[in-house]
């Protein structure tokens, strides 16, 4: 407990994006839940590795889709309709045909807002402070180094056995991560 | 083993990489030395001032038209569109490459998209910049349009006409822009890390660091942030079809012959296209040559671009084809009398001049050899940038000034002002694109990382 207050968790450091899906299998299947690594580009399965299931981001761009929709062709029934019906060469005022573009365009607008500040969010973005910043070196992370982190909150974090553990992955450099 | 080689077909350059690429490292280190380093070469000086000088036209032209009116242009009856849609079509159409290449390539996995997709999509957002400015100042008194294009609730109490292609136009063209925008962003957030990470300023930590949103490269945070990029991908490839197809409707809708053809969407999209790829070689290869971007840009690279240029200049010269066939079988004399006056009217040898620009230099691009020359790429979409601004005016301005009725007939030139406003939107184009590549990470890091072979993905 007295470690969780003071400490962050650990850090080991990797060369190669392999040795990190490596370690972070290794790690899940120690038993380690609170765990993250970080990469300067996307791992292809390291996701899973960490126990991610499956983004939830496309049914909310759907969500922001069929919303889209509705308001894109409301607003063009609303306008034409009720608020200002105009005769225009005898042309009904529900023209169907002629609200698509506008519809369309919404649909898509909201959709793509969705999927862009749903990922922003879902991230727990903007957040200008992070204890992993405090690692030396993790300035890599955003440049040629992997990174694997475990949480002192993992209920199996132990100061020493998980360094231990850590190390026995063949890190680069494992180091305590200050809050 | 000779006859072998001879038999050998000409193998076309595969490489995404250069050979002086070989880690994380020295690809980061060469893009990023190009933004976060003091000492700014004296050719950025020279194209970042020329077209901030340019772009002093552009401001003059306004500021004259905001005084006097549209009567500074060379708009008459009939003609009352020019030069104002003109250009709007032209820079819209350039921008569709910069989607295209950042979108529908990475729909189809395109690898090669990753290290030209950055600067194309910046040209996409400062070419549609440039189009927005010719709707928003036409009418001479651009705080009116406020209330004729955009839904908002006036005291008077009117609204927008759904059913006008131009109110879908202003929709469909604000959309494009935010989505690009925002599609631009999320790609440079991790790139934006990465120069937090790496600069020694003070105020340049400060400045990326905050762009970035405290980015870390978190693997969950990734997986989110390719779905996004997936899902934003999937969304722009019907956007930016819509786009031009929209743009077609203006003039479609219309009962103008040579205007009101079912041709129009199909054939302003491939004429997007077209024109997009041009621009995005005339910028990339000076770029390439200032910077030694060789082994990111590579042979590969400019093949492709040329054969995808050929192939939307092939179906556009079906649209000009198709033109001519359907005003004969039509059988309708209005029809028929404007592709006539097209061709061979006053306006016979502009005409001519875009068959030559459009049609016939690109025909040079079926040789292997020209495909990866980049002298003979780039003299080639110069043609291009030329033949399709002229597509536009043919397009624009044939069909208006031989009207219905002969007594009405008139001639059609731009103005002074008209050209210092459209060339000022070039310097404007040039000097937003030198501040982008002075700033930003012109070829996406996180992207060309997935290039090498050790980070390749596992499938």
């Amino acid at each position: 407990m007295e470690t969780a207050s003071t400490s962050y968790g650990l850090m080991a450091e990797f060369e190669k994006p392999e040795d990190l899906l490596d370690a972070t299998r290794r790690t899940f299947s120690t038993g380690y839940r609170k765990i993250d690594a970080y990469s300067p580009m996307p791992i292809h399965g390291l996701a899973q590795a960490l126990g991610f299931e499956q983004t939830r981001l496309p049914f909310l761009v759907f969500a922001g889709g069929v919303i889209g929709a509705i308001v894109g062709y409301g607003l063009c029934y609303w306008v034409s309709v009720l608020a200002y019906p105009l005769n225009v060469g005898g042309r009904p005022l529900h023209s169907g045909p002629a609200f698509i573009p506008v519809t369309f365009e919404i649909t898509i607008l909201f959709a793509a807002l969705a999927a862009v500040f749903g990922m922003i969010i879902a991230n727990g973005l903007p957040m200008p402070y992070h204890p992993v910043f405090n690692v030396p070196g993790f300035s890599r992370a955003s440049q040629d180094r992997f990174f694997l982190c475990i949480e002192a909150e993992d209920p199996q974090f132990d100061r020493d056995g998980t360094r231990r553990f850590l190390e026995s992955l063949n890190p680069h450099e494992v180091s305590e991560i200050d809050r | 083993m000779s006859e072998a080689a001879r038999k050998t077909p000409y193998q076309p350059p595969t490489e995404e990489l250069g050979p002086g690429q070989s880690s994380y490292e020295s690809m980061t280190d060469k893009i990023s030395s190009i933004v976060l380093t003091t000492r700014t070469p004296l050719s950025w000086f020279f194209g970042f001032a020329v077209g901030f000088l340019v772009l002093h036209g552009f401001l003059a032209g306004v500021g004259y038209l905001l005084y006097e009116g549209t009567g500074i242009w060379g708009l008459n009856n009939p003609v009352g569109w020019g030069f104002a849609i003109i250009n709007f079509v032209w820079w819209i159409g350039i921008g569709h490459a910069g989607t295209l290449i950042s979108a529908i390539l990475l729909l189809f996995r395109q690898k090669w998209r990753t290290s030209i997709n950055r600067a194309a999509e910046a040209m996409t957002i400062f070419a549609v910049l440039c189009a927005a400015q010719f709707p928003l100042i036409h009418t001479g008194r651009p705080w009116l349009a406020a209330y004729w294009l955009l839904p908002y609730p006036n005291s008077m109490g009117i609204w927008p006409q759904f059913r006008s292609p131009l109110i879908w136009d202003v929709f469909a063209v604000s959309t494009y822009l935010t989505v690009s925008l925002l599609f631009w962003y999320v790609g440079l957030i991790p790139d934006l890390a990465s120069f937090r990470d790496r600069a020694k300023n003070r105020i340049a930590q400060l400045a990326y660091g905050f762009a970035a949103l405290g980015w870390r490269g978190s693997a969950i945070h990734w997986e989110r942030y390719e779905m996004a990029s997936l899902l934003l991908a999937g969304l722009s490839t019907p956007l930016v079809l819509s786009v031009h197809t929209i743009v077609s409707f203006d003039f479609s809708i219309g009962i103008i012959p040579g205007w009101h053809a079912t041709i129009f969407p199909p054939y302003f999209v491939a004429g997007a296209i077209y024109a997009g790829f041009a621009m995005v070689l005339t910028l990339m290869i000076p770029l390439r040559r200032l910077y030694g971007l060789d082994d990111f840009i590579t042979q590969r690279h400019l093949n492709n671009m040329a054969k995808i240029m050929l192939t939307s200049g092939l179906i556009v010269g079906y649209g000009y084809l198709m033109e001519k066939i359907m005003a004969w079988y039509s059988a309708n004399p209005y029809e028929m009398f404007m592709m006539d006056n097209r061709m061979g009217g006053p306006y016979g040898s502009y005409y001519w001049a875009l068959i030559l620009c459009n049609i016939v230099v690109p025909q040079l691009l079926w040789i292997k050899k020209l495909r990866i020359n980049p002298l003979v790429l780039f003299v080639v979409a110069m043609f291009i940038n030329v033949g399709m601004w002229l597509e536009r005016f043919i397009i624009v301005v044939t069909s208006l000034h031989r009207d219905f009725m002969p007594s009405s007939w008139d001639m059609y030139h731009g103005s002074f002002w008209d050209w210092v406003t459209y060339i000022g939107t070039i310097g404007m184009f040039i000097a937003l694109f030198f501040m982008f590549i002075r700033g930003l990470p012109m070829i996406s890091i996180h992207e060309v990382r997935t290039l090498l072979p050790i980070g390749r993905k596992k499938d």
